[in-house]
């Protein structure tokens, strides 16, 4: 078998992961695992946070079959903490809220694989912030109910969440038009 | 120090509330993290703004109280010599890696050590709470309402799409870790935890040993807890963890009677002989200490032993680590040394019990 990431020499490395149910395998030669970080066993075992970081090369270099030795991501730098890319990958750690707006493009299959697919908050929302977000949120939650009870062909449910749809959006609006004013 | 004294500084008074299915569930415990908006994430090694939060807190909340939570008291790890950090982490108030920041890192800890706020781990704030016993729904309540009480005097880098913005990617979204403590003795003994693991793997749930390192679990002690903080919302990952930990106490129990019933004889003798060892062995080496601990309290749950109290799993898997020891000893002690102080106070511990009743 050839090593997945240059293709030239033997596997002789082989992963798999087991991720919420999910099995990935990889196979990689000695060298580009050792590069990838697949043969560094340090003191603290095999963390979470340890498979958290060696999940990041798969998602550049290996299923997109990048070759090129440094990815575009790696020069993208944080404004907010000065972290660069590469160094995000190699800790798994992020250095100030900012970081996930500069990484964003990249960061929803990270999510993914650690959430179950998920890359969208429903939980908590902090009461200061809350207002608009509450409602937002609401509306698409109930948007979804919608469809669900239309499904059921349960009309009269169906009218009472559309009327709740507008009382929101009504609100919504007017707390714009207030906020021009 | 009488060993009593010490025992009641080694016990968090929250432990001797008895919970639901205190069978079977030791503890419950909810973790939050939160992240000062504009500031730095303590992974950054900005060491300023980590000052600057720790200040904060110290201002604010410094011997303060909340609802049930009384006098808030801020610890710096600073202040603290190295066995004491090592204690605190094996009350589980800090986590190792806290006690490794002794610049900047603090805790606040309630009266009754209930709650833990730790302030500058891989967070700024990891709000932690503890429940004996079964208790998700309402050691979540209070975990809000500690949350609230926090958001009142700061604000939190949120997101409206990824949530409580947190350092490690595994927490983003709610910032909710749900753990339950677990003592499995029977699904272990039958050989069934082997295939449980993996089936709650898959649903999004981790199981782990407590104590001991890989899949070997001291003590026949296991924590669940949810993986998930992104896509769900708190109370369906509580709802998702209820359901699976309440299946587990089920098993658990069905298999205890099934072993009762096969092999009743053999299952006396060998939580008896567990007992016997524990109160009249001079050298105990940890692993042998948690596997006795666990038959004998196995042995409390069947009614067979009666004369000694359920704590005693829980207080002396604390009390036989290692800083617990050494703090005893009131010196450092070699492995060797260690294994037969811990035979001493075992023997001391169950002495204490007869007295007792």
């Amino acid at each position: 078998m050839q090593c997945q990431k240059c293709q030239q020499h033997e596997a002789s490395v082989h992963y798999t992961q087991v991720v919420n149910g999910q099995k990935k395998e990889v196979h990689l030669c000695e060298q580009c695992a050792h590069e990838e970080g697949y043969m560094d066993f340090t003191n603290e075992g095999l963390s979470l946070h340890h498979f958290l970081t060696n999940m990041f090369p798969f998602d550049q270099s290996i299923n997109q079959q990048h070759k090129e030795k440094v990815h575009p991501a790696e020069s993208l730098t944080c404004q907010g903490c000065g972290l660069s890319y590469s160094q995000f990958r190699r800790k798994g750690k992020f250095g100030c809220s900012q970081c996930y707006e500069t990484f964003d493009s990249y960061l929803n299959p990270i999510f993914k694989r650690v959430h179950s697919g998920n890359t969208e908050h429903v939980g908590k929302i902090p009461k200061r912030i809350g207002g608009d977000i509450h409602k937002r949120k609401e509306i698409d939650q109930l948007k979804k109910n919608l469809q669900q009870v239309i499904e059921d062909e349960n009309f009269e449910e169906a009218a009472q969440i559309r009327d709740r749809i507008r009382n929101l959006k009504q609100d919504l609006d007017d707390a714009q038009q207030g906020g021009d004013a | 120090m009488s060993l009593q004294d010490f025992i009641n500084e080694a016990i968090s008074p929250w432990m001797n509330d008895e919970g639901n299915d205190s069978d079977i569930v030791l503890s419950t415990r909810i973790r939050l993290a939160r992240n000062l908006e504009e500031v730095p994430f303590p992974t950054s090694q900005d060491q300023n703004s980590q000052h600057k939060v720790l200040q904060h807190v110290e201002q604010e909340f410094n011997q303060h109280s909340v609802h049930d939570f009384k006098k808030f008291q801020l610890v710096k790890m600073a202040d603290l010599e190295p066995i004491e950090k090592r204690v605190l982490v094996e009350k589980h108030l800090i986590s190792p890696n806290l006690a490794d920041n002794k610049e900047t890192g603090g805790v606040l800890i309630s009266e009754n050590e209930q709650a833990s706020i730790m302030i500058n781990e891989e967070d700024h704030l990891r709000i932690q709470l503890y429940y004996s016993g079964f208790e998700l729904t309402e050691a979540l309540q209070q975990a809000q309402e500690l949350d609230d009480w926090f958001e009142e005097r700061t604000r939190y880098a949120f997101d409206e799409h990824k949530g409580y913005l947190t350092s490690c990617p595994t927490n983003v979204g709610t910032g909710l870790r749900a753990s339950i403590m677990m003592h499995l003795p029977a699904l272990t003994m039958t050989n069934q935890m082997n295939q449980i693991v993996p089936e709650i793997n898959k649903i999004g749930l981790v199981v782990r040993g407590i104590y001991g390192e890989g899949t070997e679990a001291l003590g026949q002690l296991y924590q669940i807890s949810n993986q998930m903080t992104l896509g769900k919302s708190e109370d369906d990952i509580i709802e998702d963890l209820q359901s699976v930990v309440k299946q587990v106490i089920d098993s658990e129990r069905k298999a205890r009677e099934w072993v009762m019933q096969q092999s009743g004889i053999q299952l006396e003798d060998r939580i008896f002989r567990s007992y016997g060892v524990l109160a009249h062995s001079r050298i105990i080496e940890s692993k042998e200490a948690s596997k006795c601990l666990s038959d004998v309290r196995l042995g409390i749950d069947l009614g067979l032993i009666k004369h000694v109290s359920k704590n005693i799993l829980n207080e002396l898997m604390v009390l036989t680590q290692p800083g617990f020891l050494q703090h005893y000893a009131k010196k450092s002690l070699k492995p060797n040394e260690r294994d037969w102080f811990r035979a001493n106070l075992i023997r001391e511990r169950l002495q204490l019990e007869q007295y007792n009743n």
